[in-house]
């Protein structure tokens, strides 16, 4: 029950091409992570909208196989 | 993950009975996850009067919260029935100061520590 930093990178570039990532593996367990998202899709959209656009690029994973995301979204400065 | 009406009803009550609610595992006493302890600090840091309601003992709100507010994880925190954020969202949002100016926009009393 536990997904790779290259999973996780996979998924969200397959939502936002564009986006630049950064993951850490907070406890090196494969379920406490923490990843800054940076995309312009995320502009004109309030926090909450840009974290929801990453749980559903993680097609339901968010919550199941991957425990913790500690996530961080900016659009492009 | 269906969320049944009987456990709609439930979470509108609870949201419309009390102005500022979080979702969480465990209480604000003895909370039992991280998250939730980090998210419990936040609101008694700015002295705001809450309702937790501890998922553990309610696993149908536990999935049902999930789908109601479209958000994967718990804690989850609302101010008059809205939606505000998880735990990394309260944080951010308490170390900008959005969330004291949140919470007053909504005429919610703090006594910040």
């Amino acid at each position: 029950m536990a997904m790779s930093a290259a999973e996780i990178e996979h998924l969200i570039l397959e939502a936002f091409p564009d986006a630049s990532i950064e993951i850490e593996d907070l406890r090196g367990d494969g379920d406490h992570y923490a990843a800054t998202v940076v995309s312009g899709a995320f502009a004109g959209k309030t926090r909450v909208q840009q974290h929801q656009l990453v749980y559903r690029a993680l097609k339901g994973k968010m919550g199941g196989e991957l425990h913790a995301l500690a996530l961080t979204t900016r659009t492009p400065d | 993950m269906a969320l049944n009406e009987h456990t709609k009803q439930q979470i509108d009550r609870e949201l419309s009975g009390n102005d500022v609610v979080l979702f969480m595992k465990g209480t604000p006493v003895f909370p039992m996850c991280g998250f939730s302890a980090a998210s419990v600090q936040i609101l008694s840091h700015l002295g705001v009067r809450f309702k937790g309601i501890n998922v553990l003992e309610a696993p149908e709100i536990r999935e049902g919260i999930k789908t109601y507010s479209d958000w994967p994880t718990i804690p989850q925190l609302y101010v008059k029935g809205e939606f505000v954020g998880g735990c990394d969202i309260m944080k951010e949002m308490y170390v900008s100061g959005e969330l004291q100016s949140h919470l007053a926009d909504m005429g919610i009393e703090t006594d910040p520590v």
